[in-house]
């Protein structure tokens, strides 16, 4: 029973055990998606969420837990974390029996949840194999006496749902524990959130996404220009989950476009093998370069009002039919907006409320060639009268 | 007899014309054999769906071609029954589930499932996974986008999705970091004349170049409006020449004449009179927005300086209006008494 609180010798024994299996799976991990490749295998390889996960870890020793409640913006480790709770917790041979994980891709009304949900939570709980290789298996995971129902994209439940979860909850709490993960925990109704304990996911710093993807790129054998994973942490701001899509596209593109150009003029190149550069990330993530940007800036700034509209019009005309999206050109102009000093801050206050509109406007799905050429003559404005 | 737009649709990687530098990337991501979900986008007309079939042709050879259209009963939640089409080949599926407006989740949660679950039967197929294209992927609901999330991830080994989109904004956040983007920007002038010109070429038209320069002028960057302007205007007239008369849609010619109305006259008697041609126009499925888009750009340059960005400003306004309301005439009619009285008001 002492080895049952050892954590560090369960572990590797886990982890021999995990090793002799890879070997198949091979084939299969190559066209895997890298951001299932990497999602992290136990607590400990998630990235950067150090609170939640030291007083999860803490619960792991424990092996008690309470109704969970994740949430923070996407990519930053929610579901990886859960996941990867429970996979310490009960071991690749309980795993299934033990934990439902329901997401929004599946049926989730009030009907599911009064009928699988609730016939989950009832059940009996699954017990390891009998005799020596059951105490050899507890001996690995803590296996504690309850199950777990994993509800991703929780926000996206139903209020009428969600009430229904609420006495399911404490009748059997006894044998079942729930784990909401959303993003937005105020669409949750506040008596399931006051049921659970709450858990913060921060989005990234840029050290720590930068470490991993680093990490990621030397495993893949990725070489990465200067800069590019700037850019990659820049382009998906905190989300990992992103930033890794970012780096396997890119990643693709570049090694991709070497086999192709392998042909005649495979002697122009002179780098025996060519690096993601930050114009493939930039481009991949459809940033819309900075020169359209600043051409529509200066076009925006310029003095007589006939002239001012005359070359935004044509400026926004071309971004239209370009396709570069609206909601892109939007965030980039506010950036640059909002941090230009030249600017007064009564001015930004003013230009500020146009943006908050303007974003309103395209959620809703208004026409993005109007929405954005309103935009910028409303600011040119507002600069023209201030300026 | 095929339009010349559908009749001389490339067919291969090989046969596009414009944007070879993203031909090429298409082409290496189909030969690695680790293809990605992409998330195609642009202004429509630029050749989203060629470039996608042509792909698909370069994942897995000619047996892309050979299509069927299915029609596919779904049942609802509330017992509705759900009629939907759906074009597939042995290789790939194409659906577009805005057709069944807001119960697309249904469809997009039973079909996608369903693919998924199974593998490719044919085993000498080039690669392991189906392709699903979803059509207009910027109409489909929140719900739906949300179902599509998870199921990207968990059967990725069988399927890969192929979205369409006419601007990422109303893509959720999600479902773009799951995709890879891909932007098709519309060709440019040059571009569609070249385009012309080989068409013409093959058409056996005579090649008239100041008049294939101002159709491209005319059609806005928009491959497929130039290609059928391009015929309408061999069709009607006998004689081609550099001065040949572009006959510009119905639609917008009357779109024209209500600008030209409501500069010259600010009354509501006026007001009427226009809101008939509005109906005209709706009555023949012009949506609003476009209405009021074009009514928009047409009106700009026959005012003063001054009133332009305001006439920019109101109309964006009220295509937002007309994008939540429910009676779009309402808000049609609203723009043009709100230009009439900017106009009365600087008079």
């Amino acid at each position: 029973m002492a080895s049952f609180f050892d954590i560090r010798a369960r572990k590797d024994a886990a982890a021999s055990a995990g090793a002799s299996k890879a070997g198949g799976k091979q084939e299969n991990a190559r066209i895997q998606p890298w951001v299932e490749k990497y999602r992290p295998k136990t607590l400990s390889d998630v990235t950067a969420q150090d609170h939640a996960i030291s007083v999860l870890k803490r619960t792991l020793q424990s092996s008690n837990l309470p109704h969970m409640l994740f949430y923070g913006p996407p990519g930053t480790g929610k579901t990886s974390t859960i996941l990867a709770l429970a996979k310490e917790l009960y071991g690749p041979e309980l795993f299934h029996t033990r934990v439902l994980e329901l997401n929004a891709s599946d049926e989730r009304g009030i009907s599911i949840v009064r009928e699988k949900v609730k016939d989950f939570a009832r059940q009996h709980l699954s017990n390891p194999p009998a005799g020596p290789a059951g105490i050899e298996y507890r001996k690995k995971y803590p296996v504690p006496p309850f199950k777990i129902i994993i509800l991703d994209e929780a926000d996206s439940m139903t209020q009428d749902a969600q009430s229904a979860l609420r006495r399911t909850m404490e009748t059997y709490s006894k044998i079942t524990r729930f784990c909401l993960v959303c993003n937005y925990v105020t669409r949750i109704i506040d008596p399931l959130a006051s049921r659970c304990s709450k858990f913060r996911f921060k989005g990234l710093d840029k050290a720590n996404a930068g470490k991993r993807l680093e990490e990621i790129a030397q495993l893949e054998k990725v070489e990465l220009e200067d800069g590019a994973v700037d850019a990659l942490v820049r382009c998906s701001d905190g989300d990992l989950r992103k930033a890794i899509t970012f780096l396997q596209s890119s990643a693709r593109l570049v090694g991709a476009l070497q086999t192709a150009g392998d042909g005649p003029d495979a002697m122009d190149i002179d780098v025996p093998r060519k690096a993601v550069t930050v114009r493939i990330v930039e481009e991949i993530a459809g940033v819309v370069s900075g020169d359209v940007i600043d051409r529509l800036l200066q076009a925006m700034q310029s003095k007589s009002k006939g002239r001012a509209f005359e070359s935004v019009n044509t400026i926004v005309e071309d971004i239209a039919a370009d396709g570069w999206s609206a909601t892109q050109i939007l965030q980039q102009l506010y950036d640059k907006l909002v941090f230009d000093e030249t600017i007064s801050d009564s001015c930004k206050n003013l230009i500020v409320m146009v943006f908050s509109e303007s974003d309103k406007r395209l959620v809703d799905g208004a026409d993005e060639h109007l929405t954005i050429l309103d935009l910028t003559l409303r600011i040119s404005d507002i600069l023209q009268s201030n300026g | 007899m095929a339009l010349l737009v559908d009749k001389h649709r490339p067919r291969s990687l090989d046969a596009l014309t414009y944007h070879d530098e993203l031909s090429e990337r298409l082409r290496a991501l189909a030969q690695n054999g680790d293809f990605p979900h992409l998330l195609v986008y642009g202004p429509s007309g630029g050749g989203k769906k060629t470039r996608v079939i042509a792909t698909l042709k370069e994942l897995y050879g000619p047996g892309v071609d050979k299509i069927k259209i299915d029609a596919r009963v779904f049942q609802t939640t509330s017992n509705r029954k759900l009629e939907f089409n759906i074009v597939s080949s042995i290789y790939h599926l194409e659906i577009t589930p805005s057709d069944v407006g807001n119960y697309d989740r249904v469809v997009i949660q039973d079909l996608l499932k369903e693919v998924a679950q199974t593998q490719q039967v044919d085993q000498s197929a080039k690669q392991k996974f189906k392709v699903v294209v979803i059509n207009e992927a910027d109409h489909l609901t929140r719900d739906a986008q949300a179902a599509l999330r998870r199921t990207m991830e968990k059967y990725s080994p069988n399927m890969r999705l192929i979205l369409l989109a006419n601007s990422t904004s109303n893509i959720i956040a999600p479902i773009r970091s799951r995709t890879l983007l891909v932007r098709v920007a519309a060709p440019s002038e040059e571009e569609i004349c070249q385009v012309l010109e080989s068409v013409g070429a093959a058409e056996k038209l005579k090649h008239v170049d100041a008049l294939n320069k101002r159709i491209a002028q005319e059609s806005g960057r928009n491959l497929r409006r130039a290609l059928l302007m391009f015929e309408a205007v061999y069709a009607q007239n006998e004689n081609i020449n550099a001065n040949t008369l572009i006959p510009p849609p119905d639609w917008e010619a009357l779109i024209a004449q209500i600008a030209d109305e409501i500069i010259q006259e600010h009354t509501p008697a006026k007001i009427l009179q226009i809101r008939e041609k509005m109906y005209d126009l709706l009555s023949h499925c012009i949506p609003a927005s476009t209405i009021i888009k074009t009514l928009a750009f047409k009106l700009v340059p026959k005012i003063s300086v001054n009133l332009k960005s305001e006439v920019i400003k109101w109309s964006a306004f009220y295509d937002h209006r007309i994008r939540m309301g429910s009676k779009v005439i309402f808000h049609l009619e609203a723009f043009v008494a709100k230009v009439m009285r900017m106009l009365e008001r600087q008079a």
